[in-house]
């Protein structure tokens, strides 16, 4: 109700206002959380796009003059257990959490849209099998599941995005599916089919722009849940291995350290919690703007 | 109703059987023979042919996969190449210790998520629920592995207040029981209650705004009363529901809450039977935490119409 009051008062363009993405992109940004959440995410993406050229010691260099330092001018987040700069581990960590996070719920969005599409498009066996599996797969805990492929599949970095990609993919199937199934009764579904398009045609050019709102908000939701993900299974030796340096492995070994230095779980674990307070402040605000019902 | 569950039940078989295809299908990304992931590190010929022999790992994949199901229905899901125990002995032993860390954690969940939740529908738009959207989603994105870690650092290091690590059974010193397992459960619960507060709001708030509360305002009734009758006997059918779905987010965080607080749970059999590359442990962990999903899930629709009583007729 604010909102139209307002609309009223300022004086817009009516065409840049009647178009959509100008309208998502307003409401975007009057959803203050959803502009931190937005800047979080910018800036960890930055920092671990620079981390070859900002002038930080080399993540893997060892000092044995200056093992578990506490944070001084030499090294802003102090070193760890074999004297290597937590802060450099910490800049070069964001890339091996945001790449898994990106990439592993690219695997899901990839694989978990179409087969949703499908499954509620045609319906029928099509979308009895393929709604077994993804309530098969959903039926075992995400973290659980990933546990057991990266387990299965053998630690690795790579490893570790596919097992989450795999886990999360039912999260996308049963989303697209859902969306399908109501956006397809629509009348210009119904209008398509009827003057004869061709169902990929009808797939691709109503179906699909059709279901991507909400996939996206889902995906940037998800993709917070997988940078946890990763952090937990290199925090169990099972992604990122030594001494390639990732936040889950610093935590880990931080642990033993706890006492003497203190520090070398802090950042790992405050790295972790901004990005991905991040990336789910960025989803709720984009699923606030996005959401056609709230006008 | 009764139909509505029959058809629910009969639903759930399919997924039971695709999962235990899943379960079974994951021996075959190890490379090699699915007979190490049954031997481990048995490698007298003898056993190895006997093994070979009962998981008929000559014949063709789908009757191995039968062989497979028929003993695991039997309760046969292998031995732990570690302890040489049967997997099924090895969960039905560290299971007490997680129902005890997920009861608890309940409780924290229970006690802190629903008032939250409620107050911030109460006070939508406020600062109150300002607050408590920030909270939540705070304890949403905070690895629950590093608030252990960082909860060890104050409470056990530092201060000294309680026990960092470990288990003692309940039926051996409650008192101590309890104190060890109070860290390790807040911080399982709160991650709970961050989700369970996000679900009670929007039940919340989809209620306050039915007829029947506007009602129960208009004839003047405290806000109070409004609220905690009239509304949350309303809204709790979806938040019982949702708790009963909180089963699998509790499993999964019991194994880094039990790896950090070295409690020899189910999680921590987990972790460990990844480690000793135990896989017979693994599959037999997924099977039934999968299966036991599929169980809370009916239960949870049972409750649905048990709670809701317009349904009841159906």
């Amino acid at each position: 109700m604010t909102q139209t009051a307002t609309n009223t008062t300022v004086p817009v363009d009516p065409v840049l206002e009647a178009r959509p993405e100008n309208r998502v992109w307003k409401k975007f940004r009057s959803h203050k959380s959803a502009m931190v959440g937005g800047a979080l995410v910018v800036f960890f993406i930055l920092i671990a796009l620079a981390a070859p050229i900002i002038p930080i010691p080399d993540p893997a260099a060892t000092d044995w003059g200056a093992v578990r330092k506490a944070p001084s001018w030499d090294h802003w987040m102090g070193t760890d257990e074999i004297g290597r700069d937590v802060m450099a581990r910490l800049i070069w960590g964001a890339q091996a959490s945001l790449a898994a996070g990106v990439v592993s719920v690219g695997i899901a969005v990839l694989f978990g849209v179409p087969l949703g599409i499908v499954a509620g498009y045609f319906g029928g066996w099509t979308d009895a099998v393929i709604s077994r599996c993804t309530e098969a797969l959903l039926a075992v805990p995400f973290l659980i599941l990933a546990i057991a492929l990266a387990a299965f599949l053998g630690p690795s970095l790579s490893n570790a995005m596919i097992a989450i990609g795999i886990s999360a993919t039912p999260i996308f199937i049963r989303l697209a599916r859902g969306q399908v199934l109501s956006i397809k009764e629509e009348d210009y579904v119904e209008s398509a089919r009827a003057v004869g398009l061709p169902t990929p045609k009808v797939l691709s050019r109503y179906i699909f722009p059709n279901v991507l709102p909400p996939i996206l908000v889902q995906a940037t939701l998800t993709i917070a849940t997988a940078i946890i993900a990763e952090a937990s299974l290199s925090f169990l030796g099972l992604g990122q291995q030594p001494p390639a340096p990732s936040w889950g492995s610093m935590l880990n070994t931080a642990k033993n350290f706890l006492n003497q230095a203190p520090w070398m779980a802090m950042w790992p674990g405050l790295s972790i919690f901004f990005v991905v307070l991040g990336f789910n402040l960025l989803g709720d605000g984009l699923r606030d703007a996005l959401d056609p019902r709230e006008h | 109703m009764l139909a509505f569950l029959l058809r629910r039940i009969l639903i759930a078989i399919p997924t039971i059987v695709i999962i235990s295809i899943m379960v079974f299908g994951l021996q075959h990304l190890l490379p090699g023979d699915p007979l190490l992931v049954l031997a481990g590190e048995e490698r007298d010929p003898a056993v190895l042919e006997a093994l070979r022999e009962k998981y008929r790992l000559n014949d063709p994949i789908p009757l191995q996969y039968l062989a497979w199901v028929g003993n695991a229905l039997q309760g046969d899901l292998g031995v732990s190449l570690r302890t040489n125990q049967p997997v099924t002995e090895l969960m039905a032993q560290k299971l007490p210790v997680t129902i005890q860390l997920a009861l608890m954690s309940m409780i924290f969940a229970l006690v802190i998520g629903i008032p939250a939740g409620i107050l911030s529908a109460a006070k939508k738009g406020t600062a109150t629920d300002y607050v408590a959207n920030v909270v939540a989603l705070s304890g949403l994105s905070i690895p629950n592995f590093w608030l252990g870690i960082m909860l060890i650092l104050l409470v056990s290091v530092k201060w000294q207040l309680l026990p960092a690590s470990g288990y003692v059974p309940p039926s051996e010193d409650l008192w101590q029981s309890i104190r060890t397992m109070l860290m390790p459960s807040f911080v399982l619960g709160t991650a709970l209650a961050a989700t369970l507060m996000r679900h009670t709001r929007s039940a919340m708030i989809g209620v306050l705004s039915a007829d029947y509360v506007r009602t129960a305002r208009a004839k003047g009734l405290s806000e109070r009363v409004v609220i905690l009758k009239h509304a949350l006997r309303n809204a709790l059918t979806p938040i019982v529901t949702l708790t009963a779905l909180l089963f699998g987010e509790l499993v999964a965080g019991a194994v880094l809450t039990e790896q950090i607080f070295t409690i020899p749970g189910f999680g921590k059999l987990v972790v460990d039977a990844v480690f000793n590359r135990d896989y017979a442990v693994v599959q037999g962990i997924v099977l039934v935490t999968a299966v036991g999903f599929i169980f809370m899930n009916l239960f949870a629709d049972a409750m649905y119409f048990v709670l809701n009583p317009r349904l009841r007729g159906q």
